[in-house]
């Protein structure tokens, strides 16, 4: 694992790159004739465990992947990949035998003992979900062969927690959503996706609800729908309509704030770039605000996919890997605000 | 208990007796039935914490009402049938009505799943011969895999 790569979701050459961030889908399966994951003793956890990462690691699949043990991980080597949203909090903080699989490049993960035997997630930059579940629905087709998934006449594939049933897949688009947060339209956001059964949530999950107005929105609905129309609602239907929902706001705030909405970009770039300590979430909330310039042609000499390499790179743990040790809250504050006006600079 | 239209029926069996609640929406929210647009795990628990009178555990892992109470997650694909009430009324209301899946299934018939269960099968036992240091045994597991892999097993 390699924390100065640049992440594959900073790339803004894909659709909808001026709002979605990134698209990713996950399918959750279990295996039949276990129990599920929290109910497995740890020499049962152990051996699905080693099962499982001897299939993922086949040489005739087309994914190639390398597997992290996590029973042996470092504190330091989970932070990473939970910030690089290849594994879950949950995973990482959980003392279970249990693994990862990763794909080179980070646009596929395989989580083994999550909350389900296997959670495999495919990510790609902007709004292109349909190519996250080509792969997945490939990668799962192969392990199919071999593996025999819990699978229930009515609810379709089985999960631990019940209402995840049926295709056991969630898509869900990272969109960042500043003008109508500033607009005060965000409300009304929320209450379409609950009434259209989507979930809403932070950048970083479940609480973390206004970081850098990043939100995650995803299906809630699993069953009675199949695969193809959820993918044919989530990318023809509901995300283009948060989409168009933001450009409005962001011409609304052109048309009538633009001097003001101006004057706010340039200050917060000017913050960053002047910047000897930098917290964590001011880090994220003007650069929130810097991007928000760049997708309105107000700051035209930093490009995009910078601003979006610089969410990931600010965070703790890749921090502490640029120093090569461990930093202090204070000394995490220096070397990001440094790592800033190095990325920013003129 | 009052003349208003009763929206939620509900059947018990305790020590073999049925018996039957039907109570308007008023009455219903008093005694603790949730709307069905706002279910939550807790609700749902607490429904099959009454249905568990005929089925306290299930009988292929153990796993009992509090245990699900508690995690707000089953222990094994069997609980589905363990616990199929409850967990139909459950999975109908956080999935907004829906009642059957479609969508992809695992493909192939009983012989394909038996074959896959035989992988599966070897699969577990050349980890456990790796990790116990057996070569020559996981040597030969693996042959029989790469042949059932060629479809020649």
């Amino acid at each position: 694992m390699r924390s100065d790569r640049p992440p594959p979701l900073a790339r803004t050459d894909v659709p909808d790159s001026d709002v979605v961030l990134s698209s990713r889908v996950r399918l959750a399966r279990n295996l039949t004739g276990e129990p599920f994951a929290h109910r497995c003793d740890p020499d049962r956890s152990r051996s699905i465990t080693a099962m499982l990462r001897g299939a993922l690691l086949q040489g005739d699949l087309d994914e190639n992947l390398s597997w992290i043990d996590l029973e042996t991980a470092s504190g330091h080597d989970k932070q990473l990949l939970v910030e690089r949203h290849l594994i879950s909090r949950h995973l990482a903080e959980s003392t279970t035998p249990r693994g990862v699989a990763v794909a080179d490049d980070e646009t596929m993960s395989v989580m083994v003992n999550e909350e389900d035997h296997i959670r495999m997630s495919a990510i790609a930059a902007g709004l292109q979900p349909e190519r996250c579940l080509r792969r997945l629905i490939r990668l799962d087709g192969e392990l199919e062969t071999r593996l025999n998934w819990a699978v229930h006449e009515r609810w379709g594939y089985l999960c631990a927690c019940p209402t995840n049933v049926g295709t056991g897949i969630r898509f869900s688009a990272m969109v960042h959503l500043p003008a109508l947060r500033m607009t005060g339209e965000f409300a009304k956001v929320r209450q379409a996706a609950k009434d259209l059964h989507l979930a809403v949530r932070g950048y970083y999950g479940e609480g973390s609800e206004t970081a850098g107005n990043f939100f995650q929105i995803s299906n809630q609905r699993t069953l009675g729908v199949s695969e193809e129309e959820l993918l044919d609602q989530f990318q023809r239907v509901l995300i283009p309509g948060v989409v168009r929902y933001e450009r409005a706001a962001r011409d609304v705030l052109m048309d009538r704030e633009r001097l003001a909405v101006e004057d706010r970009v340039h200050r917060d770039l000017a913050q960053l770039r002047a910047a000897r300590l930098l917290k964590a979430d001011e880090a994220m909330r003007r650069l929130s605000s810097v991007r928000l310039g760049i997708c309105l042609g107000l700051i035209d000499e930093i490009p995009l996919d910078t601003i979006n390499a610089l969410f990931l790179h600010t965070q703790s743990a890749h921090l502490r890997d640029r120093v090569g040790g461990t930093l202090s809250p204070a000394d995490a504050r220096a070397v990001r605000a440094e790592l800033v006006r190095q990325m920013l600079s003129l | 208990m009052c003349n208003k239209p009763a929206v939620v029926h509900d059947t018990h069996i305790i020590d073999g007796t049925k018996r039957e609640i039907h109570l308007c929406a008023e009455h219903a929210a008093e005694h603790g039935f949730a709307d069905i647009k706002h279910v939550s795990m807790a609700s749902f628990t607490t429904k099959v914490g009454s249905a568990a009178v005929q089925s306290p555990s299930c009988p292929t892992c153990g796993t009992t009402v509090p245990q699900i109470r508690q995690s707000s997650l089953l222990g094994c694909p069997d609980c589905y049938d363990a616990f199929d009430k409850p967990i139909g009324r459950l999975i109908g209301q956080s999935q907004y009505g829906a009642t059957h899946h479609v969508g992809r299934r695992p493909a192939g018939n009983d012989e394909d799943v038996s074959r896959r269960h035989e992988t599966q099968r070897l699969m577990h036992e050349l980890e456990a011969a790796v990790a116990a240091e057996q070569y020559e045994r996981a040597a030969a597991i693996r042959d029989e895999l790469a042949k059932r892999s060629r479809g020649e097993g």
